[in-house]
């Protein structure tokens, strides 16, 4: 079993977080970088077939240089090798040139799994991991919950607001996770040694028959126009409780659609 | 002049920015203990240390086993092999939640399984270190006795021989995790001067309690041995520890943990204070806003930093073979004290929540007595460290 992990460094939601003036791309220079959280389960749950039915699992990721960082810690974690796609010619890609340049990427490494989280905490699109499969051909089973393989197939539960969804597709397929499916491990420290001595493959646009002119900032189909920063917080609602606090807090609950 | 660049103001919760001096590998080293410890540790510590135990200890030595934090440093027999940078920063990150936990790992590691390591024969290390490295197997190290401690030459535990086999007898007190070891390493006086033995704890004669009534480290098991007729195959000594020298080098193993450890603790009650002061509001502002709250503050940022940077020079020359036993005695000398004066600081800005257990600032207050006391006493490192330097020894 080939498992590819798609993995993407974002920066840490606990530091601050800027669009740059210039150009209206993030400022990933400025904040620390962290692999995207559920991007920690979705090298899990590679980690968990592998173990269970053998095979390698590749980390790919798109990003620059210091994306190095997040490319570590998935080879701590037990992965066995990676794919760095960097070039500065990918800088400001959107949704659909990253999906394209992947793709790419993916179909030079070849596979029989691709498995990633279901949405960054940076972008927050959740359009990966479809747009993916569209390109690629291949079945897309999103929101998994729990994989299972089965010979040439794949099943998942799929989450949903009422429960789950079973659904199977064909191998190859891509399978986006939630946080649901497992408890990702922490690296161990000989994992941390030995991820110094794992291959990492960098590729360049060139190196995936990809059309510079095809990427970047300035070819994006979707384009940030403008941006304003968060107004702040509105003062909370006092609630004075007169014997029916409970109720007004279920009714605020239920208002949020938290119950 | 070349044009100006704008400098970053200094991170507050690392303002020399002694993590700076890190590489790839030991920041990651550090960002995975800190993960592990707050998420799996911090929120329980301050009921364990409520209840005077850990209450799962082989569990807890199972999940730091996964880790491979036991024996880090070392090398071979299921250890990481690390740099010792690398176990500096993985004793700061487990200090800096309780230093109970980090004396956990530090007699684990550095005692037990560095005394195994260096002093054990090939049959020993292979049958005890890589279940201690995997937390399996836990093991103790009894050197102090009820009446033996600053001066360990002075124990009374004896070791005789009987035919092949070596009987010992005797009482070691304050041995950390004592009633939940598998293996107690325990250095006895025998004719030819002091030897170590590894004794299993199920071995008839031997017996553990725990000491109770503690009001320091209580988030840890401290024990009495119990040696009464304890018979031991020949093949139980350390066949390459020979006199006092051998268990004294593993205390400095364990003692250069303890030199970054402390720098954990006292960031933990640094941090602490400056985010109590900016949101406790007296006489109508934050104490922060108060002069005699910032000089507090500004005192602890220095005696933080100042101990980070000395952990960080030591265990660079520790790493080039380079770390003198008296560099380390002044590491603990000048790191334990920083970190106590930030503890009782950090506690006095807390108010009367300071006193509590819902905030981690008097529990690391008063750990730091026991961190001052084990591995060599505050005032037997002054005296290393005046002998080190004026040549005069005033032991005796
Ligand atoms: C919680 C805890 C866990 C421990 N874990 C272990 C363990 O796992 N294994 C183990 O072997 N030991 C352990 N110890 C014991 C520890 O190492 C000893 O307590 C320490 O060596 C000091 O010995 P003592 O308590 O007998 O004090 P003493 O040696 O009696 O000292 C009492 C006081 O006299 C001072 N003093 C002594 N000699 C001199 C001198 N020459 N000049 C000036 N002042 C002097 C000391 O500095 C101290 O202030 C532990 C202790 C504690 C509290």
């Amino acid at each position: 079993m080939n498992i590819v992990v798609c993995v993407k460094q974002v920066p840490d939601t606990a530091s601050e977080r800027n669009l740059k003036t210039d150009d209206k791309t993030l400022d990933r220079e400025a904040a620390d970088g962290l692999m995207n959280e559920l991007d920690e389960y979705a090298v899990e749950e590679a980690l968990q077939i592998k173990e269970a039915q053998g095979g390698e699992v590749t980390v790919l990721t798109m990003g620059p240089d210091k994306a190095a960082e997040t490319i570590r810690k998935a080879l701590s974690m037990g992965a066995d090798k990676a794919v760095h796609l960097v070039d500065d010619a990918l800088h400001g890609s959107d949704a659909l040139q990253t999906s394209a340049a992947l793709a790419q990427a993916l179909r030079k490494i070849g596979f029989d799994l691709v498995i990633l989280g279901s949405e960054s905490t940076d972008a927050r699109t959740g359009v990966l991991a479809a747009m993916l499969a569209e390109r690629l051909g291949v079945p897309q089973l999103s929101l998994a919950g729990k994989v299972e393989i089965d010979g040439g197939n794949v099943r998942v539960e799929r989450q949903t607001d009422y429960g789950h969804d079973k659904v199977e597709g064909s191998l190859p397929a891509v399978v986006s996770v939630v946080e649901k499916i497992n408890e990702p491990r922490y690296p161990s420290f000989k994992g941390i040694m030995a991820a110094k001595k794992k291959p990492v493959e960098k590729l360049a646009v060139g190196d995936i028959e990809l059309d510079a002119a095809a990427v970047g900032l300035g070819n994006a189909p979707t384009q940030v126009v403008e941006f304003a920063a968060a107004p702040p917080r509105a003062a909370g609602t006092i609630v004075t409780d007169e014997g029916e606090g409970g109720a007004q807090a279920a009714d605020f609950l239920a208002s949020k659609k938290f119950v | 002049m070349s044009t100006a660049k704008r400098v970053p103001a200094p991170d507050r919760n690392d303002f020399m920015d002694v993590d700076g001096l890190l590489n790839d590998e030991q920041r990651q080293i550090r960002d995975t203990v800190r993960a592990f410890a707050t998420a799996e540790l911090l929120p329980h510590v301050a009921d364990w240390f409520e209840a005077g135990t850990i209450p799962d200890a082989p569990g807890l030595a199972k999940g730091m086993g996964a880790l491979g934090i036991f024996g880090m440093h070392l090398d071979g027999y299921g250890c990481a092999g690390t740099d010792n940078v690398s176990y500096g920063l993985a004793c700061r990150e487990m200090e800096a939640v309780d230093s109970g936990l980090r004396s956990f790992l530090s007699v684990q590691g550095s005692l037990a399984m560095a005394g195994i390591h260096k002093f054990g024969s090939e049959e020993q290390k292979n049958e005890w270190l890589p279940r201690m490295a995997a937390g399996d197997a836990i093991g103790c190290f009894g050197l102090t006795e009820p009446d033996s401690g600053s001066d360990p030459g002075s124990m009374r535990t004896r070791a005789r021989r009987d035919g092949a086999d070596w009987v010992l007898d005797g009482t070691k007190m304050w041995i950390t995790n004592g009633n939940v070891a598998q293996v107690a390493i325990v250095w006895a006086a025998t004719e030819e001067g002091i030897r170590g033995f590894l004794v299993p704890t199920d071995t008839p004669g031997f017996q553990a309690n725990v000491v109770h009534k503690k009001i320091s480290l209580r988030a840890s098991i401290t024990s009495e041995l119990v040696l009464d007729g304890v018979r031991l195959p020949a093949n139980a000594q350390l066949p390459l520890a020979e006199g006092l020298k051998a268990p004294l080098s593993c205390l400095n193993e364990a003692r250069y943990g303890i030199v970054w450890g402390v720098v954990g603790a006292a960031r933990a009650c640094y941090e602490a204070a400056v985010d109590y002061a900016g949101s406790r509001v007296q006489f109508d502002k934050p104490i922060a806003g108060f002069q005699l709250t910032q000089r507090k503050i500004a005192d602890m940022l220095v005696d933080v930093n100042q101990a980070g940077l000395t952990a960080w020079r030591i265990g660079t020359l520790k790493d080039a073979d380079r770390a003198h036993h008296n560099h380390v005695s002044f590491g603990k000398f000048a790191n334990v004290q920083a970190a106590q004066r930030v503890a009782r600081a950090s506690r006095s800005i807390h108010g009367a929540n300071g006193i509590t257990l819902e905030y981690p600032v008097m529990r690391h207050m008063v750990n730091l007595e026991t961190v001052a006391t084990y591995e060599g006493t505050e005032e037997i490192h002054a005296l290393s460290l005046g002998q080190a330097v004026t040549g005069v020894s005033a032991f005796r």
